[in-house]
Order: structure tokens, then C-alpha cells, then sequence
């Protein structure tokens, strides 16, 4: 997920569940001060960094793979730490390696962290492993939950996406993309995490004794689980309605688009108005006109037919003194940049 | 993809002398910067699918703090493209999916696939160049100290700051490891097959929590009581920290809502 694809809405909705899941990991740390895990945070978020630069050999297919991660930390470090480990790394990967975006952060980190360490961590993998691990447990639980989380994050990226109305993959496409690419990438992070756990296991068994001293299987409910769901697709969806009532941008527009429904009607009226308005407005290139639709065919324009029509007109805004105003634009601000530049160096 | 994570973390130690400098905008208080570079990513987001000119008047923020911070405007284009990649592969559906012609100048005619691909890219740059000028102007662990300040719970910033100082160390391991792999396998190929590969890990994961073990235990001898603390502690002054916040709030204001590409070639042209 990145910067360019979300809606403002859908990002910020998507933050403030992730806030809320940061500080309810956090508090639940917090209460907890004689973890023995909590200095192990930082060095397994490395250990992430790290482990992607060693790839193996993907057998028969040629190419090769590497560890996820999300699993081994929720493995080791029990959910809330392991959240906040996954989150941290996404802000460092955000940060210094232009991964994603800041406004993408809260999608990724949710995406990513909440479905491995509070879903297929507890629901999967401990159910499955419980007290008495064993090699195929280990493995069996792996990948399962691998798979599983990768699956949800997935098809939230889509939904995100598909909010967002940026990108113009259709929900279908999109699926069909995303779902199958995830189900081999998460067979391939539970055979290596189980692998990892296994060798661990075998060698240090109590390393994974310390971590499991989180609350056994049966302790974890499903409720804030349910909760946290709830949460962000409340936020999102009154995000959503805030801003499409206020701001007439892509948004409603792929909501209209992709449900086909009259739910927007009131704010139609002030897209045609300001629609006109904008029309007048460019109408000083007559020959440069928009789409012929709208212009030369207005039998046409009933109101459900002009609608998808007339959209991309307001959007567009490119007529051309777009084009030219926003190439003088570009060459204004790299004048001023090295006018800038000039004065800050000859300061100091 | 060993060799971008390798070139990555060099990045991420080089970043690090960057952000030592000492211009002005590298002594602006870290919470302002952050406040503003959200600021910019929402104000350039928010703009509907097939905005292509109105995004262009952003473009001042990064030229104006690439020249006032004195960081090579070169290092900030190539950060920033190397999100280019994973933008491309999505942004290039659009013009496949949406062939509906938007624009014609003469015979030549645009569809709103191009447009809407051209802003997406135009949105990527802007947001990561964002971000990349953040990190290259600000010091990490002052950047964590204006989060803290912030409220973003206090557990979290000192994990930013253990992970930060833990990736350059571990790479050296990983990388340490894949050599010896390399000079014994008789082959220069970084692939290794998977029986070898969890050994390789899982010695790796067991060294570094012995070493955690071992740093956090020093640390609290020496007092360490879960933060990380700034010998100089970090003052928002409202003169420069809060008159940065305003006048780039009020410019990602005007041009979210005012044409300034049009008023431009208005006030060029004559008309």
C-alpha cells in the first residue's frame, strides 16, 4: 500500500485504528514491566531487517524467497510486543526506504500486524501449537496462520484501494491478483518460520518458553479482536461519508462508479453547479474543449448518464492552461530553489 | 532482493550523517517538521484521481527545503525513486482500465488512464520526498523525542530507537554470515537451499538475543529505566517552530483550494 493509491480518508481512518492498537499494546506492556521481552524488541526488529538479506532457493521454481517476519515476531514476542515491533519496523521502512508512505503507514501496519499477531497468532497458531509443540504442530501452525494473515492483509489492501478510488483496478482483478500472489507468498513465510521456530526449538527450547509466557490459548478472546474490526470500519466508514459530503473528489466518484447507486444524490447538486462553473471558467480555449460527450452530445446528459460522465470534467481541470500554468509552476519553483539555495549557502 | 536491502541500510547509516547538519531547517524543532510533512502528504492526497496541474505548486516544498537544508538535491530525487518500482507496476493498470478520452489539444488525446496514472506518480513523489527530506534534515533520535512529545506511547519511541541502532549491527552479522556461506559453498550465488538456510537463521536469531540480553543487562546497571534521553532537551519556540507550521499549513491551504497553475498562466498570458 502507498501514499499515491489512498484517499486522505481512508488513511487517516486506517491511522487512528492503528493509534488505537499501538496504545492498547503499549498499555499492555506497560502493565506488565517485568516482561523479560520488552528488550528483545528492538533486536528482533533488526533481526527482520536482517533476515531479508539472506534469501534461499525456492525449490523447482528458481527463484527465491525470504522471511516475512510478522509470524517469527508474534512467535517469539507474544502479540502486543510483536505488533509493536512489526509497526516499527513499517515507520523505519517508511521512513528511510520510501516503503509505502506516511499516510499509507496506518493501512500497512494494520494490514501487516494486526491480522498475524491478533488473529492468526492466537486463533491459529496457539490453538494449534497449545503447550506440547511438536515438529508438524510447528510446521502445520506456521503455515496456516502465514497464510492466513497474509490472506486478510491482502484482501484489505484491496478494500483499502478500492476506497481510495485512485487506482483503477477493478475489485475483481484486484482480488484475483492479490489473493493467489499471497497464498504462495504465505506458504513460503510459514515453511520458513516454522523452520526457524523448529531450529530454535530444538536448540534453545526455552527461548520460545520465555516468549510463550504469554497468556495460554484459551485465555484470548475474540472480543477485542471483533472490537478492533468494529473500530476501524466505523472510523473508515464515518470518514468516508464526512468527506464525501464535503469534498466532491474521486472518492464518491468510484463509490458511485463501482456500486452504481443514487446514495450521493445530494451532493450531485453542487458538482453540476460547480461543474458549470468550471466549464465557464475554462471555456476560454473553446478548441481545447473536454471529452465530447458532455459538450456535443447533451440529449445525452440525464442525470444518471452524466454522471460517470461529467465527473472526470471536474477533476481534470486540465485544460490548458493547466498544462502550461503547471509547467510555468514547476520551472518558477526550481528558480526559486536555486535563488534559495544561493542565499542559504552564501549565509553561511 | 539482496543487494537493494544491502544498498538500503548503507542509506539508512548515511542518513543519519546527513541529518546532523546544521542548517536551518535542520534546527527546527523536530515536532514541526513532522506536523508539516503530514500536512503536505494530506494536502497532495486529497486531490480527486485525475488532478494532474493543481499538484504542481507542491512541488515548492521540497525544492524550498532541499535548498534551505543544504542536503544535495540529488540524494533526495534518488531516495525518493526508489518507491518509482512498486508505484509504476500499480499506477500503470489506470491506463489500461480507463481509455475514456478526457483531453484533446489539437489531435492528440489524453485519457483519464494517463491522467490518472500521471497524478499517481506526481502523488508518490511528493509524499516520499516528504518523508525522505524528514529523515535527511532530523536527527532519528530527536525525531523519536518530538514523537514521545507527541504521545505516542513512550514503549514504542525507545523500540524505534533500539531498532534504529540494532539494524546497522545486525546487517554487519547477516552480512558477515553470508560471506562465510559464500567462501564454503564454492559457488558465488547468495541462494541457499532451505536445510541450510534455518540453521543460518535461527544461529543468527539465538546470537542476537544473547547480545540483547547482554546490552539491556549493562544498560541497567548503569540505570537505564526504559528511556532514552536527549542531553539537550527539545524547545518548540513559537517564532521559528510555529511560524514554519503556519506559513507552509497556509501555502498547502491556498494551493489545495486555489488554482494557483491557472491564476499563473492568466497573469502570464494577459487573458
Amino acid at each position: 500500500m502507498a501514499d499515491a493509491l489512498i484517499s486522505p480518508a481512508v488513511g487517516g481512518a486506517m491511522w487512528i485504528a492503528t493509534a488505537g492498537l499501538a496504545a492498547y499494546s503499549a498499555k499492555k506492556l506497560r502493565d506488565n514491566p517485568d516482561d523479560g521481552r520488552v528488550p528483545l524488541m528492538g533486536v528482533l526488529g533488526a533481526f527482520v531487517f536482517a533476515a531479508q538479506m539472506i534469501n534461499f532457493s525456492i525449490p523447482v521454481t528458481g527463484s527465491s524467497g525470504h522471511l516475512g517476519g510478522g509470524m517469527i515476531l508474534a512467535i517469539l514476542l507474544g502479540p502486543h510486543a510483536a505488533f509493536l515491533t512489526l509497526a516499527s519496523v513499517l515507520v523505519v521502512q517508511a521512513l528511510f526506504f520510501a516503503d509505502g508512505g506516511l499516510l499509507a503507514l496506518g493501512c500497512n501496519i494494520f494490514n501487516m500486524g494486526f491480522y498475524t499477531c491478533f488473529f492468526a497468532y492466537p486463533f491459529i497458531y496457539k490453538k494449534l501449537v497449545g503447550d506440547t509443540p511438536s515438529r508438524r504442530t510447528i510446521f502445520i501452525a506456521a503455515t496456516l496462520s502465514s497464510v492466513l494473515g497474509l490472506q486478510l492483509g491482502a484482501f484489505s489492501v484491496v478494500l483499502q484501494t478500492l476506497a481510495s478510488g485512485i487506482s483503477e483496478l477493478p475489485f475483481g482483478t484486484f482480488v484475483l491478483l492479490m489473493q493467489p500472489i499471497h497464498l504462495a507468498i504465505g506458504i513460503i513465510e510459514g515453511l520458513v518460520t516454522g523452520a526457524v521456530v523448529l531450529f530454535v526449538w530444538k536448540a534453545r527450547p526455552e527461548v520460545l518458553e520465555t516468549a510463550a509466557g504469554t497468556p495460554p490459548a484459551h485465555a484470548f478472546s475474540l472480543k477485542p479482536v471483533l472490537a478492533g474490526l468494529a473500530a476501524a470500519a466505523i472510523i473508515t466508514g464515518g470518514m468516508l461519508s464526512w468527506f464525501a459530503s464535503t469534498y466532491p473528489d474521486g472518492l464518491e466518484w468510484s463509490i458511485a462508479k463501482t456500486s452504481g447507486s443514487e446514495e450521493l444524490a445530494a451532493p450531485e447538486a453542487t458538482v453540476h453547479s460547480t461543474l458549470a462553473f468550471i466549464q465557464e471558467k475554462t471555456a476560454f480555449l473553446p478548441d481545447y474543449g473536454f471529452k465530447p460527450g458532455s459538450r456535443e452530445e447533451p440529449a445525452e446528459s440525464t442525470a444518471e448518464a452524466s454522471e460517470p460522465d461529467t465527473w472526470p470534467n471536474l477533476d481534470a481541470g486540465t485544460s490548458v492552461s493547466g498544462l502550461i500554468g503547471g509547467a510555468l509552476t514547476l520551472l518558477l519553483a526550481g528558480v526559486i530553489g536555486v535563488l534559495l539555495r544561493r542565499s542559504s549557502a552564501a549565509r553561511r | 532482493m539482496p543487494h537493494s536491502i544491502d544498498k538500503n541500510i548503507a542509506d539508512l547509516v548515511n542518513a543519519s550523517g546527513e541529518a546532523l547538519g546544521s542548517s536551518p531547517i535542520h534546527k527546527l524543532d523536530p515536532r514541526a517538521k513532522s506536523i508539516v510533512v503530514l500536512l503536505f502528504v494530506a494536502a497532495v492526497t486529497s486531490f480527486g484521481k485525475y488532478e494532474v496541474s493543481r499538484l504542481m505548486p507542491f512541488v515548492f516544498y521540497p525544492v524550498a527545503i532541499t535548498a534551505l537544508s543544504g542536503v544535495r538535491a540529488g540524494t533526495v530525487v534518488k531516495r525518493t525513486l526508489l518507491a518509482a518500482p512498486f508505484i509504476l507496476l500499480v499506477g500503470l493498470f489506470n491506463p489500461l482500465f480507463d481509455r475514456e478520452p478526457l483531453l484533446r489539444i489539437g489531435s492528440f488525446v489524453v485519457t483519464g488512464g494517463w491522467l490518472s496514472f500521471l497524478s499517481i506518480m506526481l502523488r508518490a513523489f511528493f509524499a516520499v520526498s516528504g518523508a525522505v527530506l524528514l529523515v535527511l534534515t532530523t536527527r532519528f533520535d530527536h525525531l523519536c523525542l518530538g514523537l514521545e512529545k507527541m504521545g505516542v506511547p513512550q514503549v514504542f519511541v525507545t523500540q524505534l530507537q533500539f531498532l534504529y541502532r540494532y539494524i546497522g549491527l545486525l546487517a554487519g552479522e547477516a552480512q558477515r554470515m553470508l560471506r562465510a556461506h559464500d567462501l564454503r559453498s564454492g559457488k558465488n550465488d547468495r541462494k541457499i537451499s532451505l536445510s541450510t538456510y534455518a540453521p543460518m537463521l535461527g544461529t543468527m536469531l539465538l546470537r542476537a538475543l544473547d547480545r540483547a540480553t547482554r546490552i539491556h543487562r549493562s544498560m541497567l546497571s548503569r540505570g537505564f529505566d526504559g528511556e532514552v534521553r536527549l542531553l539537550q532537551p527539545l524547545s518548540f519556540k513559537s517564532t521559528t517552530d510555529g511560524l514554519f507550521i503556519l506559513v507552509w499549513g497556509g501555502f498547502f491551504l491556498m494551493c489545495r483550494f486555489v488554482n494557483l497553475p491557472e491564476l499563473l498562466f492568466f497573469a502570464v498570458t494577459g487573458r
